[in-house]
């Protein structure tokens, strides 16, 4: 308890000091958009490739359980607000946990471990501003991007099992679709991304940092940073749903 | 006046892991020119010794003066202009994996704010040149053999001539003959750019090549200090026995040499 209570407290210092550098990043732009187009643009395809097969799957279920009590044409309602609300976020930040923030927390660990962090440090360069500045801001600017176009991706899916295997007419879907939701639930969307983003990087970061110098160390962080991210993007999801329930329920 | 500062003051200097006391009350100093082989058994605190030096690590206690400066208590930011006044070749040559030959040697200059890209490149090219290694900067570091990366680290860290330059086992993993070379180009260019230089290294080929005063630590604390002759005829039996082997191979080749002398002076007898 002592030792998950110290680290914690670590955490919330290393997080400190890089949102601090993230605010004067300093001729560090190329760096970040070099980051924005690794983590962001060649997670493209596996992250909409999993948001359609899980749009398809969540409609085929919701239909399935709708049917037996004759709510079928409900279907639209429940699978954009469960994507877009929920599902898309969270399933966008866990695929991306595995995918970005196992790679940076291997990165930065592989270059703890062959002392080239320090080699940075020696020439006076800052490697919080330099390596783990960049890779956090870039997580937070991409996340959200990636979560709208998986949120569509997902309901795009929804929309062609419906129409397709349902029977359903376009029009009456993307209208079903469109009552499901109101402006600060795509806020809220939106705002999950970012937060989730922002969370995987600086633990990606975090635990890359803190790889102990030997070679297996490398392979501890990765599997650390996955679990801790994961488990990081799920109590913010937790807290970021009730925050918006009540917000929602003030604004009615 | 500032020919008297030492470059490099250690004041008691103490450093700990966790229970184990790796550096204890410290006292050494390197003055400006000189170049300083740092001996001793693994696990004795030299690589230490030199993270403290460069501020990689943090004294627990005691003082490290820097050029005339006291370090203790600056932060990272007031610690990055003295950096900057020296230079660390690693012990694994720490390139950077993502950049090519051409900027990792370029990155202390472009850190140090030259930007005409003209200067940078005849910048690279010279040190590449001084290393031996002219026409590689196009190579990435995953091309190089381990000779050749210590090699272009050596040109990086010269990039911005640094006043102070530790090496950290620079012949670590190298083969002899290899080994001999890079300890060579060491000596020449510290005696080309009459650098300071410090260097740890338990490999006494090298310190005999690079270093004309040596330091033996042990248990954190200096030992002995002197030139190699004073050490090899030590009171202490440690730095005796740590320099046993190589005393015989020098002994052996002295008496090779005499033995050839005589035989030479026969012939023309």
């Amino acid at each position: 308890m002592r030792a998950f209570l110290t680290s914690l407290g670590d955490f919330g210092i290393y997080s400190g000091a890089v949102l601090k550098r993230m605010c004067w990043l300093r001729g560090n732009g190329r760096a970040v958009l070099e980051q924005m187009r690794r983590v962001g643009v060649d997670s493209l395809a596996v992250v909409n490739l999993c948001a359609f097969f899980i749009g398809l799957v969540l409609t085929l279920q919701t239909a399935y359980l709708l049917a037996k009590f004759g709510a079928k044409p409900q279907v639209a309602k429940i699978v954009t607000a469960a994507f877009v609300k929920e599902i898309g976020p969270v399933f966008a930040a866990i695929m991306f946990a595995g995918r970005v923030g196992t790679g940076i927390a291997a990165e930065i660990g592989s270059m703890v471990v062959t002392e080239q962090v320090d080699a940075y440090q020696s020439f006076g360069v800052d490697p919080l501003r330099r390596l783990g500045a960049p890779r956090v801001l870039a997580t937070a600017i991409m996340l959200p991007a990636l979560t709208a176009i998986a949120v569509l991706v997902g309901v795009f899916a929804g929309y062609l099992y419906a129409v397709f295997e349902m029977q359903i007419t376009g029009g009456v879907y993307l209208e079903h679709s469109r009552h499901a939701l109101s402006p600060l639930d795509i806020v809220g969307t939106m705002t999950k991304g970012l937060v989730f983003g922002l969370l995987i990087g600086l633990v990606a970061t975090y635990q890359g940092f803190r790889t102990p110098r030997a070679t297996e160390a490398v392979g501890e962080s990765t599997t650390k940073a996955m679990v801790a991210a994961v488990l990081v993007v799920l109590v913010a999801d937790l807290f970021l749903t009730k925050f918006f329930m009540i917000l929602m329920e003030a604004t009615v | 006046m500032s020919e008297t500062v030492p470059v490099v003051r250690f004041e008691k200097v103490v450093k700990r892991f966790g229970e184990s006391t790796i550096v204890e009350e410290l006292d050494f100093r390197v003055d400006r020119g000189e170049n300083v082989a740092i001996l001793g058994t693994s696990g004795t605190g030299k690589s230490v010794l030199l993270k403290l030096l460069i501020g990689l690590l943090r004294p627990d206690d005691g003082e490290i003066w820097l050029f005339g400066e006291p370090t203790s208590g600056l932060s990272e930011e007031e610690f990055a202009p003295l950096r900057r006044r020296m230079g660390m070749v690693f012990q694994s040559g720490a390139l950077f994996d993502s950049m090519s030959v051409y900027e990792n040697v370029a990155f202390p200059a472009r850190e140090a704010g030259i930007q005409d890209e003209a200067e940078i490149e005849r910048i690279v090219a010279e040190r590449l040149e001084w290393v031996d290694l002219a026409g590689t900067q196009e190579k990435q570091p995953s091309e190089l053999s381990g000779g050749m990366r210590k090699r272009v680290a050596l040109a990086r860290t010269l990039s911005v001539d640094p006043e102070l330059v530790l090496y950290d086992e620079p012949t670590t993993g190298l083969d002899p003959l290899t080994g001999r070379r890079v300890s060579m180009l060491i000596h020449d260019l510290d005696k080309k750019l009459s650098s300071t230089s410090i260097t740890v290294t338990h490999d006494v080929v090298c310190a005999r090549t690079v270093a004309e005063r040596w330091c033996y630590l042990s248990g954190g604390q200096v030992l002995a200090d002197g030139r190699p002759a004073d050490l090899f005829d030590a009171a202490e039996v440690e730095v005796r026995e740590f320099l046993a082997d190589f005393r015989a191979v020098e002994a052996v080749d002295r008496s090779g040499e005499e033995g050839s002398a005589a035989r030479e002076g026969g012939r023309v007898g």
